[in-house]
């Protein structure tokens, strides 16, 4: 089977993402990848070098700097031509771009996969990660999204890829990018990080959120990460949600701090390897997924333990 | 301006869906059914928009089950003001969910496409994408700020490092997400008036699409579970945990 991976890119380097579903498209075949941006020569050769990659396919446009999905569709759905399955990291951009092409290629797209189960047949959650399906494809063509946590990353190196220049279509003329609002962190990204500190409704507010989260994430080089409880009562902003409908994450330890562990949250971090829980009330359900369990009050407890680090 | 609102019944937020024990599905029976969230917001979005003077009709569209309705009412009852249901007992991909709004769209002309991002209990995340590419018009997902500009319309989105703001022409698609804004309960005034608007009732086969699905369920099953561990009794127990685990000295 010939598979093209999407990939995500900053012109530089590849998004970690995308790693994951070079994973997930080895197990179905041969892969090439396609890297489309603007000036984004760079960031091909890295992909290149990703272990086990063949061609990667460059298609440098202006229309296709910000990938906006209008522009980059008529491209993928042009190149899909000649592949058996297109795949995406499961990212914000992956999942805009993504059912964009499967519709030009008249495809049902198999959603967030988390297994390779057969050339046509996958895993994946369903009911906020409640219920995992397993669903078989009857279309001559696969449109795949990954689930970046359910695969190792591909090697960053040791591949030996030949970049190829591509063209499309350009500009379709119906949109054009605004501007970016991107926060700047000096913490690791949440969904590359190896230690996450995440905060819910019960720190009261911001200040209290910036006051005991953060010393303790710093204290671990970890990520901040945040309960929708907490991004919703404003304490910090939407991109530190952590949660089926904000990141999914599966870091070596994550530390949950006054989360009581709704579903929504559960879903997003369950898949980490320890779960520490620190949280004053004893019956809270984050306690039956963790793995350390401290019942305590944070105002007392995340200070002591900040200090004692 | 007409916007076209498209809501799927599906099972409540807050009620934990259960794995039937033959594996076939999610037992869905004697289960409390509501409008999808996402939904919820796109249907207050445009109702908003109307508010404003930038909307003159709403249109509330249910692909599914004759229950659906229910779910209409709901649309109706917050503020659209007509409805029409696709009626199917078969479970509808986003794909064919997608060529039926397309058939839908043809008729009645909308300036917006307003959807939820994506559905609570199949988390496709597709329908709005795939009606944009059939229609060839452009999109603005995750919105989480919407504002109509002349002929254009600029959206703001939720992007996994922070927001992104796109200009799309009208006409145009828009999928919501959480933070676009809270949608409000309807009134019992509005719950009456809603009974005596239009609804009505169409199949697929009305817009041309076979709804054969292309993705066949093998098998539905409990995601592994996690096993409680333990709890440490103070602070300086669990610090010593960590130093096992190698991350603090």
């Amino acid at each position: 089977m010939k598979t093209l991976v999407w990939v995500e890119h900053d012109n530089a380097s590849v998004k970690d993402a995308t790693l994951s579903a070079v994973t997930a498209a080895a197990k179905l075949g041969d892969v090439d990848l396609l890297v489309a941006g603007q000036g984004a020569a760079a960031a091909a050769d890295a992909a290149a070098q990703i272990a086990g990659v063949g061609k990667v396919l460059l298609a440098d446009d202006a229309a296709y700097a910000n990938a906006l999905a209008e522009n980059v569709a008529p491209l993928i759905a042009g190149l899909a031509e000649g592949y058996d399955a297109v795949l995406f990291p499961a990212t914000t951009t992956g999942k805009n771009v993504a059912p964009r092409v499967a519709a030009l290629l008249d495809v049902m797209q198999i959603s967030d996969i988390l297994s390779v189960e057969g050339p046509k047949t996958f895993t994946r959650p369903i009911y906020a990660g409640n219920a995992i399906a397993t669903v078989e494809s009857s279309d001559a063509k696969l449109v795949i999204t990954v689930r970046g946590t359910a695969f190792e990353k591909a090697a960053t190196s040791g591949g030996s890829g030949t970049v190829e220049a591509v063209s499309g279509t350009g500009d379709a003329g119906l949109s054009s990018f605004v501007g970016a609002e991107l926060a700047k962190n000096e913490r690791p990204e949440l969904t590359s990080a190896k230690i996450i500190v995440s905060g819910g409704r019960a720190l009261k507010d911001g200040d209290t959120f910036q006051q005991l989260i953060f010393p303790l994430a710093d204290k671990l080089h970890a990520a901040v990460g945040a309960s929708r409880a907490a991004v919703d009562a404003g304490y910090v902003p939407n991109d530190y949600q952590v949660g089926q409908t904000g990141k999914i994450v599966a870091p070596e330890i994550y530390i949950a701090v006054g989360i009581s562990g709704a579903i929504q949250h559960l879903a997003g971090m369950k898949d980490s390897k320890t779960i520490i829980a620190i949280n004053k009330d004893e019956d809270a359900p984050i306690f039956q997924v963790a793995d350390i369990g401290l019942v305590g009050d944070l105002f007392t407890v995340v200070p002591e333990l900040t200090s004692k680090l | 301006m007409k916007i076209l609102v498209p809501v799927k019944r599906v099972i409540d937020y807050n009620v934990k869906p259960r794995v039937k024990a033959d594996g076939t599905g999610v037992d869905l029976s004697n289960v409390k059914m509501s409008m999808n969230p996402f939904d919820e917001i796109a249907v207050e979005e445009a109702i908003r928009l109307k508010e404003a003077g930038k909307a003159e009709e709403i249109v509330a569209i249910s692909v599914g089950p004759a229950k659906a309705q229910e779910t209409l009412r709901t649309a109706l009852a917050m503020g659209a003001d007509r409805a029409i249901l696709v009626e199917s007992d078969a479970e509808v991909e986003p794909l064919a969910v997608a060529k039926i709004l397309k058939g839908i769209v043809a008729e009645e002309n909308p300036g917006l496409v307003i959807l939820g991002k994506q559905a609570i209990d199949d988390d496709s995340n597709q329908t709005g994408q795939m009606l944009a590419a059939l229609l060839g018009r452009p999109q603005g997902t995750f919105a989480s700020k919407v504002e109509i500009d002349g002929d254009a319309v600029s959206v703001t989105r939720e992007v996994d490092g922070g927001l992104e703001t796109v200009k799309l022409t009208l006409p145009a698609i828009v999928t919501t997400d959480l933070r676009l804004n809270e949608p409000r309960y309807a009134s019992l005034p509005n719950i009456m008036k809603a009974k005596k608007k239009p609804l009505d009732t169409k199949g697929p086969a009305d817009y041309g699409v076979d709804i054969a699905p292309r993705l066949k369920t093998l098998k539905v099953a409990e995601p592994a579970v996690r096993q409680a561990g333990i709890k440490v009794p103070d602070v300086d127990t669990l610090v010593n945990k960590l130093k096992d685990m190698g991350i603090a000295n």
